[in-house]
């Protein structure tokens, strides 16, 4: 990014300096550096090291007490005739493909209601994103009593329109369709990233599109959707990756057992009932193993499927 | 030449001027429909929270009655009292504070420094490093959760603060690396220039040029890291053993796993842990979102 003005400001700096050993290029390369060190420590302390200590650990039985014993492949051998993990890819896999299309839409269709200006709209703004900040353990407090089957709100109004009680969190079909409902309320976060981009977008192509006769749909068909294909796209990028590690507030929920029945034991759940309660390190590194790899696979089929498909304005960028 | 310009610019502006006033009129339609579908997601988005508070301040009997009331009578307000009593929520406080602010402070200067040299050095390797930086962010977390725990326990930091706050001074995260490189690169070049003629290094411009121009995404940053460190429960209980070490947030999950702490009880302690967020969101909301919209998240 360095614009040619900055090369001469830089070459007139160094000119004077007599004793000069290194080359602009090389001082630019230390300083480069030295900036970003913090982060490529912080990256092999906590992220690189912690990589190769969950491939080690893979091959190991551990329960942190004991010294980890050398098992060879027992602990992906088990992968492969674990019913639980079975039942927590398809817990995962079914919240997943609920949640993030319809959170997606849901968010998007916010942020086309607040992209406006009028006074008071900063209100709504607000409002719409105050259950992102809600803490995880709050919003797994307030749901828990919302969707509590005798006294909690959404059966009160059920029922107020004459429809019979839903046991949400007692079973095994409804658990998971509560925590979609629970993780809609939370859609500000991404509706914040789609008004931003909404607001990028220049007057003139709304203008130039009502020269040509464009209406309501054709504008939004035709300017709109193409323009935001890459926020809509790094939007579903990282709800999809979040939502598949969903942890917290069903943890918290159904007091770790991700229970009705292992109805609501996600992927992570289990990797952290595996690791913390269970004390199965070994077997906890294998799983972990699984979902990095599930993750890359969906990630690399959504980049190749659907990136492809993003309008970028200025190619290259 | 500047009659022309003149010319043309009012036949722009009487453009717009018709063009509004079309919009004006032939939208009214969409505009109430608009109007009415953002009370109606506001009512839906806030009812949670009406019904909290509602159920928070009823007794036992009130909060086990169908229909329910709306609005509680008599008003129990010592379920505040009582919530807040059954657990010492005032050194969980104090706790979480000292882990907010060294978040905050941790995150504000690394990720802005490993930032400048993202947006402003041309160094070698930097597109690759700032690919890791990206790799990082969509990296599942939670095969960290394991190993990252191990090698805690090795440097003897657990049940300390320690895990919950080094890793932020190396990098602060890819998120808020991601977010002030963006901001940076919309800084005028031609004003380091002239920090660098008058004989300043790259470190000064960083740090009495950049910092204080990026002060609005640095709002941004500080405020999304006060929310994450306030949130975390993950963190503060895989790391934090004894109780005098909680977290507000822990002490309010221990709240859960009690079965025999009561709904009312449970709700007045979340409500309280709930409202001082809402306070400072509120106060500093302007400035959220400014900070979004203007570094312009591009994917």
């Amino acid at each position: 990014m360095t614009t040619p003005s900055n090369l001469i400001a830089s070459d007139l700096r160094s000119a004077p300096m007599k004793k000069k050993r290194l080359t602009l290029q090389q001082r630019r390369n230390i300083t480069g550096y030295i900036f970003i060190l913090p982060f490529i420590l912080g990256f092999l302390f906590w992220f690189l090291i912690p990589a190769l200590v969950a491939a080690y650990l893979t091959f190991q039985k551990w329960n942190l007490i004991s010294p980890p014993q050398y098992i060879g492949l027992d602990n992906i051998a088990r992968l492969f005739s674990d019913p639980l993990l079975l039942q927590s890819l398809k817990a995962t896999f079914l919240y997943t493909f609920l949640s993030v299309p319809l959170g997606l839409a849901v968010s998007f269709f916010l942020a086309t209601l607040i992209n406006r200006q009028f006074p008071g709209i900063a209100i709504f703004r607000t409002i719409f994103y105050l259950p992102s900040i809600v803490p995880a353990i709050a919003n797994a407090l307030i749901w828990a009593w919302m969707f509590n089957t005798e006294f909690g709100l959404i059966n009160v109004i059920i029922r107020a329109f004459g429809g019979a009680k839903v046991p949400w969190l007692q079973s095994t079909s409804w658990a998971i369709p509560a925590f979609v409902v629970l993780s809609l309320w939370s859609a500000g976060g991404a509706m914040i990233i789609f008004l931003a981009g909404l607001q990028g977008i220049p007057d003139i192509y709304y203008e130039a599109a009502e020269i040509d006769g464009a209406g309501r749909w054709a504008k939004f068909r035709n300017v709109t959707l193409p323009l935001m294909s890459p926020i809509i796209f790094f939007n579903l990028v990282l709800g999809f990756i979040n939502t598949f590690q969903v942890f917290t507030v069903p943890y918290l929920i159904t007091n770790g057992t991700g229970g009705p029945e292992n109805s609501t034991l996600f992927l992570v759940m289990y990797i952290y009932r595996t690791g913390f309660r269970s004390q199965n390190m070994g077997y906890a590194a294998a799983l972990s193993w699984v979902l990095f790899i599930i993750l890359t696979i969906m990630s690399y089929v959504i980049f190749r499927y659907l990136g492809s498909r993003v309008y970028y304005e200025n190619p290259g960028e | 030449m500047a009659t022309i310009d003149q010319f043309a610019e009012e036949a722009v502006l009487k453009t717009q001027a018709k063009r509004k006033q079309v919009y004006q009129n032939g939208d009214r339609f969409w505009n109430s429909l608009n109007a009415g579908l953002l009370i109606l997601m506001a009512i839906v988005m806030l009812l949670p929270f009406i019904w909290l508070v509602s159920s928070s301040l009823k007794s036992q009997n009130q909060i086990f009655s169908y229909p329910p009331q709306w609005i509680p009578d008599p008003i129990q307000w010592e379920n505040y009292s009582k919530a807040l009593s059954i657990k010492p929520f005032g050194l969980y406080l104090v706790n979480t504070l000292k882990i907010v602010v060294l978040n905050v402070v941790a995150v504000v200067f690394s990720s802005s420094f490993c930032a400048y040299g993202f947006a402003r050095i041309r160094f070698w390797g930097r597109d690759f490093w700032f690919g890791i930086v990206m790799a990082t962010l969509f990296l599942p977390y939670a095969i960290l959760i394991v190993p990252q725990f191990i090698i805690f326990t090795r440097l003897g930091w657990v049940d300390t603060i320690l895990p919950l706050t080094v890793p932020l001074f190396f990098g602060g995260g890819a998120f808020n690396i991601f977010l002030l490189r963006q901001f940076f690169r919309s800084i005028p070049e031609e004003l380091a220039d002239a920090a660098r003629i008058d004989g300043c290094g790259e470190f000064g411009i960083y740090w009495r040029i950049m910092l204080p121009l990026a002060k609005p995404a640095l709002i941004t940053v500080a405020i999304f890291t006060f929310l994450n460190a306030w949130n975390d429960l993950l963190g503060p209980i895989i790391y934090l053993r004894s109780p005098a070490n909680f977290t507000v947030a822990v002490g309010l999950a221990s709240f859960r796993s009690t079965l025999d702490v009561s709904w009312d009880l449970q709700l007045a302690a979340t409500t309280s842990v709930i409202v001082p967020i809402i306070i400072l969101f509120f106060f500093t909301q302007r400035y959220f979102i400014k900070g979004i919209v203007m570094t312009g998240l591009k994917g």
